[in-house]
This record gives C-alpha cells, structure tokens and sequence, in this order.
C-alpha cells in the first residue's frame, strides 16, 4: 500500500490520524483465517469453533497486557471508539445519571466524544460542561478543576487531539477527578499508535480506541473498563451470546465481558488486532516514540520556515500532527491540490467542529504522520505547499 | 511552462453570443493548452477569482449548499425565458469549475440545459482527474442547475 503510485507519483501518506496503514503480518493473518479457519466463536462444540474461540481470547489477553489491564474481563470488543464511547454514553448514563446531573468533556474533543454524551443528557436532562482551552491548544486544567461539583458524574477526554496533536495530561485529570469521586473515560484513539498506554497507572476508569488507528483491522475497537463499573452497568445492546438464561418473562445475563458484546463479535478482525499489537509492540512503543518526535521536531521547524504558513496547536507536549492553513488559501483547496501531487492529507473540521469555533476558522490541512513516514516525505510536503503558494499566486505554476 | 496571457477571461456579452457547443470546444482547446494537471488547476483558480461576486441578498442560508468542508452558495433567476445562475464557493477551485459550468449554461432556456449534453467534462478530462468531481461537487452543482431549469419549466407551462 505504501509503496503505491498515485498519479504516477509515489504516495506519501500523511492520513494516519485517519486510519494507519496495515503491516503485511495483519494483512496475511486477516486472510488466512477467513480462508482457512473461519468458524463463529464461542458456543460451538465442533473443532474450529474452539480453535477460533481460543484465538479470539487469546487476542483479548494480549489487547489486556498491552494495556496493562488487571484482567481480560476488563477488555471488550467493539467495533471502533464511537462505540466504546457510546456503550459507556448509555450504560453508565442508564446507571448513573439523574436529572441536572453534569458530564464534563473538552472543547477540543472529537465530535464522537461530545455528541453521545449530548443525547445521553437529552435523554436524562442532565447538562454537558466543557473544559476551555488556551490558544495554545492547551486545556485550562484550572477551569476544569471549577467545573467539577456535586453534580458531575463522569469526565471524558481525548488523551491526543486528532485535530491538533495535543498530548492532554490525562493523569492529572484523572486524579483531579478521583479525589471528588469521579469517574474518567479517555478517548484513545489519537494516542493508542503513538505511546505507551499503562491503564493501572493512568488509573482511568475507562479507555478507549480503534484498531485501526493502530495498525489493525478496520470495524475493531476496544473499551476497557475497570471491572466494577462493567459489572454494575446494564448491557448495552441484546442479544445472543451475552445471556445467561432467557425466558420470556425474564433474562439474566452472562457475566464479563460477554454481556457487553451481544451478537457474533468481530472475531477475525480481534485477531487481526492482535496482531497488529504484536507488531507494535515488535517495533517498540519507545522506539516509536523516539523516532516520531525527531519527525515532530524535523516537520514543526520546516512548516514553520514556510511563509504564511499557520500552525494551530503549539502545546509543549504534542503529537505527530500538523494542523496549518496557507495564506489565504481554503484547506479544501490545499489539499485538492496536494492530492494531485501525490501527497494524501485531510482537510476539513476534522469533526472537531467547538475546536476550529475556538479559533474562529472553519478547519484547517492536517498531516498526521507515524513511524513509517520519512524526513525526505516532510520535504516533500514543504515543497509542494510553495509550489500551491506560487500557484495562488501567479495563477498558474 | 505555459505563458498565463494566452488564455482569455471571457466577459459575459462574449458568452452570451457563443453558442453552448462553442463554449464546450473553447473549454477543451483552454485545457488541452496546458501542461499538466496543476497548471489546469491553476487556469481552474484564476477562473474561479474572476467569477463575478454573487448579489449579498443572494448569500443566505436557503441558497447555501451545505458540503463537509466546502459551503457554496447556488441562486437562479428566470427572466425572458432563460435561465442565469449565480454561484459562490469559499473554494476558488469549486468557483473555477462552476465558471467553466456558467460559460456552457448560463442564460439558456430551459429546454436547452436539459438538452445539453455537458461532453466537455469528459473530453478535458476534468472528470477522472479532479478531486471536486470526484467528490460530487461538479454534479451537485449541475444537478442543482438543471433541478431549477426543469421547475422553471414547469411554471411556465
């Protein structure tokens, strides 16, 4: 895949925050299962049920060290982040949530990690409290700590911003909130490719990402929660293989972390994520780490070097994305016209709509980069971008 | 590299006058005239900035067509018989490519936009080759503009 031409040119991909391209491994485990092993999980007595049964636990209890999880009861298999984050919206909310109550997010969330906890309070008449940032793109950890009172029941943050690369200090928050008894949900999803994740130490109640955003299949996602809160939330959705007995006047339901995944799971792409984080953590989260901000710091002083250029997002401790516009030029336009220069980018409001109001702009170009993208590809986005300038400029290059 | 002065900025009295198969050929001789994609891309810009301004009255949320990144606004009006559209983008591709679209349709009745066969977005080569219309943003448009056409039409009768 990266090695593909576009326009006859070599693609340089810089859409990961979008999704992350696979590893061959994942790509060949993803196909052999589904042509040589295919068999629902779990129930079935015959011999590729329980082989398939034990290769998608086995996939949770490498999904539970990755994130240093007490148990695999605490891992449940969704089919991305937005349902994570849903699964607790409503579970937790249906538990929980009383009229006024209040839910405290962030002004730089992801539209995934406002609009469920928005319905659930519709739902409860409960209210949404929003953590300001600074221009930075930093969060007021000051405001947050006024925002919190009797009635907040539950705060949830993204650990990365997607749209401007922020490395939120998830642990401060998490013990701001626990000392007033409060329970956090961190959205994953930006930081789950980037660094380390150790739930026990974050002490989170909640974690959640998307395979794909870490090298793994695509429709997979995991939730962690700590065990007594999975166990005292009701089910989400209904149905097969989270019952533990069913009559029509009544169903109690199986223990965990099956009541949380109704229905035939993802099997196959669960272990093609496990895969992926073998493959990861094969590389290593630390080298990742290293190499990734020598590119931050690479990419950040030549974007910077380009006249006109804005950067939005300048936190002390950020991740490997860009967000920049280019003079006058509508992202839009930008991103047209580096597409037909081979170079894959998002533009947009990169569904953090409170964000870009924040700045009082309508989006911007995101590059997103990973391990696998080069200092010689960072110069051939700073390249192409003068040209789009002379473009604009001259009216034709 | 391609001298920008050759091609020429149409006025509207010189569009009018041009039947719309004269408008379509001129289109693929400007096009075929230029070097490569990001020079057509550049003679798309230049376009779009010479797009004349739509009347402020005209730029509201009922003439908005709302896209994921890209609003553009789309008003018609319907006087002797014909059709003239207005159209703004916060894109200047997308107001380059409705130029080329205003210089093939604009003021014609509208049994002619029905009839008109829009063979200049294939023969440019605009089609398999731009992202906007590979994005609908082309279609959107034309769609937009023979929706009106067809209910003026339909009015009239």
């Amino acid at each position: 895949m990266l090695r593909r031409k576009i326009y006859g040119e070599h693609l340089v991909y810089f859409d990961n925050g979008a999704t992350t391209q696979k590893p061959r491994i994942v790509i060949d485990t993803v196909n052999k299962l589904h042509s040589e092993h295919n068999s629902n999980v779990h129930r079935g007595v015959h011999y590729l049920s329980g082989q398939m049964t034990e290769m998608y636990e086995v996939a949770r209890i490498k999904i539970k060290d990755f994130l240093n999880a007490r148990s695999s009861q605490e891992i449940i298999f969704t089919s991305g982040v937005t349902a994570s984050i849903n699964l607790v919206a409503y579970s937790f909310g249906e538990a929980y949530v009383k009229e006024n109550d209040e839910i405290i997010v962030s002004e730089m969330e992801h539209h995934s990690n406002i609009v469920p906890w928005q319905i659930m309070c519709k739902r409860k008449g409960a209210h949404l409290r929003v953590i300001p940032i600074n221009d930075k793109g930093e969060l007021l950890l000051d405001e947050y700590k006024k925002l919190i009172n009797s009635k907040t029941k539950l705060v949830a943050v993204m650990h990365v911003s997607n749209s401007l690369g922020t490395i939120n200090p998830v642990k401060e928050i998490i013990t701001i909130a626990h000392k007033n008894n409060i329970p956090v949900l961190i959205d994953g999803a930006q930081a789950i490719q980037h660094e380390k994740i150790d739930v026990q130490d974050l002490d989170c109640d909640f974690y959640a990402f998307s395979g794909h955003k870490v090298y793994g299949p695509t429709g997979t996602g995991v939730l962690y929660g700590k065990e007594h809160w999975l166990n005292e939330m009701p089910p989400y959705q209904s149905g097969g293989d989270m019952i533990d007995r069913v009559t029509f006047e009544h169903t109690t339901y199986n223990d965990l972390p099956f009541k949380f995944e109704a229905g035939t799971p993802n099997y196959i792409g669960a272990i093609g994520l496990g895969v992926a984080i073998d493959y990861v953590t094969g590389v290593g989260l630390e080298n990742i780490r290293n190499y990734e901000k020598e590119l931050l710091d690479y990419a950040t002083a030549k974007l910077m070097a380009i006249d006109g250029l804005r950067l939005y997002g300048a936190a002390d401790n950020k991740a490997c994305i860009f967000s920049f516009t280019l003079d006058d030029i509508h992202p839009y336009d930008v991103g047209v016209l580096l597409d037909r220069m081979s170079i894959a980018v998002r533009t947009g409001h990169h569904c953090t709509h409170p964000l870009w109001k924040h700045y009082g702009t309508e989006g911007s170009v995101r590059a997103s980069l990973v391990f696998y993208n080069t200092f010689e590809e960072v110069d051939l986005l700073c390249d192409a971008l003068r040209r789009i300038k002379n473009i604009f400029k001259q009216g034709i290059n | 590299m391609m001298p920008y002065v050759e091609l020429k900025i149409y006025s509207n009295k010189e569009l009018i006058k041009m039947t719309t198969q004269e408008s379509q050929e001129q289109i693929i001789k400007e096009f075929k005239g230029l070097n490569n994609w990001l020079d057509k891309y550049g003679h798309l810009i230049v376009l779009g900035r010479n797009l004349p301004a739509i009347d402020v009255k005209n730029k509201t949320a009922d003439t908005l067509i709302r896209g994921c990144q890209v609003n553009t606004w789309f008003h018609s009006t319907f006087r002797d018989g014909k059709v003239f559209y207005e159209i703004d983008s916060i894109s200047l591709i997308i107001k380059g490519t409705a130029v080329l679209l205003l210089r093939v349709l604009n003021g014609l009745t509208p049994e002619e936009i029905k009839n008109t066969d829009l063979y200049f977005i294939d023969k440019t080569g605009l089609k398999e080759n731009f992202s906007p219309m590979k994005a609908n943003s082309l279609w959107k448009l034309v769609n937009r503009m023979r929706a009106d056409a067809a209910a003026y039409a339909k009015k009239e009768k």
